[in-house]
């Protein structure tokens, strides 16, 4: 199984799941849309990038224990907070733009089509999280969450493109949160993510 | 034996699922369609991945070469040969009539919000470019809301992808 691409489907599926924790409660209704739309696309790239992987990518999505996620810590975070929230999105997003640009070259015409087809969309999800990062520059909570969550955001690249995502963000390295660890907070999600499947092996029905 | 173009003129009888006003052919998600020893080969693409009608579309497009009498294998292509430059001229008036401004152009790059903001996109219901972007989400991936300055009509935006 190809590692990089499997955390990058588990990176998209768990941060769709989050995101679509704002579904209704979002502070304005238009948010309440974006990050309900933005959460679909986000579980619909994890879906196809398991479909490069595997001809079930269901039972790749939700049948693994816990310890088998290789999705970086940033994105188990629950964040039940804005200024977090907006500082993951767009910490996030720029991010996964490094990573996207790099599987757009991959020597596999599948993985490269299947990039290209990612980052189109993800335009307007990168445009989203910069006209929120413009919006709370100058507030302290949102600095303050940036600053926290830093450290885990590194943790979605590989080091060779943590200086490109640095000099994106104007920040410096510091030591990264890396994907080989698990937060505490994945359990309460996988718990949640996986009890369809676990309840109904053969395939719930709707 | 069902030929290709029979197996064409019965797609171009599927309404999209989520905006019935437009064929499947005229979305342009139908890439190709193969006919040989009576099978029937169709590559479909996603417009978003995400898309939720993908499913129904498929579902869609066996149910119709069934009725031909032949059996059909759907394959999906996620690449980027799709774009909104696929709805054909016939499908972009369509959506208009219907209250979707259709998409503008794909460029080379990705779209900027820049764009979005620009005074490019024109009210379907009374064609001024006096529009402004409400919110780049809307209630399908594929859509997002402006609001038209002249009519004061809100209205919804083809993304282009």
């Amino acid at each position: 199984m190809n590692e990089l691409l499997l955390g990058l489907a588990d990176d998209e599926l768990l941060i769709g799941w989050r995101d679509s924790e704002w579904t209704g409660i979002a502070p304005v209704l238009e948010e309440d849309v974006a990050f309900s739309s933005i959460a679909q696309n986000e579980i619909g790239h994890a879906r196809a990038v398991y479909e490069l992987l595997t001809d079930d990518a269901d039972a790749l999505a939700f049948d693994r224990p816990l310890d088998e996620y290789r999705c970086a810590p940033l994105v188990e975070l629950r964040l039940l907070d804005w200024a977090r929230t907006i500082a993951r999105r767009w910490l996030y997003e720029v991010a996964d733009e490094i990573r996207i640009a790099a599987l757009m070259e991959d020597a596999d015409a599948r993985v490269a089509g299947l990039a290209a087809k990612i980052d189109r969309e993800e335009a307007y999800h990168r445009m989203h999280a910069e006209m929120w990062r413009e919006r709370l520059a100058g507030v302290p909570q949102f600095q303050a969450a940036v600053e926290e969550l830093w450290p885990y955001a590194l943790g979605v690249l590989p080091p060779p493109h943590r200086e490109a995502f640095a000099a994106r963000t104007g920040r410096a390295q510091v030591d990264a949160i890396e994907r080989d660890m698990h937060t505490g907070e994945l359990a309460e999600l996988w718990n949640e993510m996986t009890l369809v499947r676990r309840s109904e092996p053969a395939g719930a029905q709707w | 034996m069902v030929t290709a173009e029979q197996v064409w003129d019965a797609f171009a009888e599927i309404p999209d699922p989520e905006i019935p006003v437009v064929s499947l052919v005229e979305l342009g998600v139908i890439r190709s369609v193969d006919v040989s020893d009576g099978r029937v080969r169709v590559e479909l693409t996603p417009t978003f991945l995400g898309c939720p009608a993908l499913e129904a579309m498929k579902r869609a497009l066996v149910q119709s070469v069934a009725a031909l009498g032949a059996a059909a294998d759907v394959q999906v292509i996620s690449d980027d040969s799709w774009s909104t430059d696929k709805i054909t001229p016939a499908g972009r008036e369509k959506l208009r009539a219907a209250g979707f401004a259709p998409p503008a152009p794909r460029e080379a790059s990705a779209p900027k919000l820049v764009q979005l903001q620009a005074k490019a996109f024109r009210c379907p219901y009374c064609n001024s470019t006096k529009t402004s972007l409400e919110n780049i989400f809307g209630p399908t991936p594929c859509r997002s809301l402006r609001y038209c300055e002249s009519c004061r009509q809100p209205f919804e935006q083809f993304k282009t992808i």
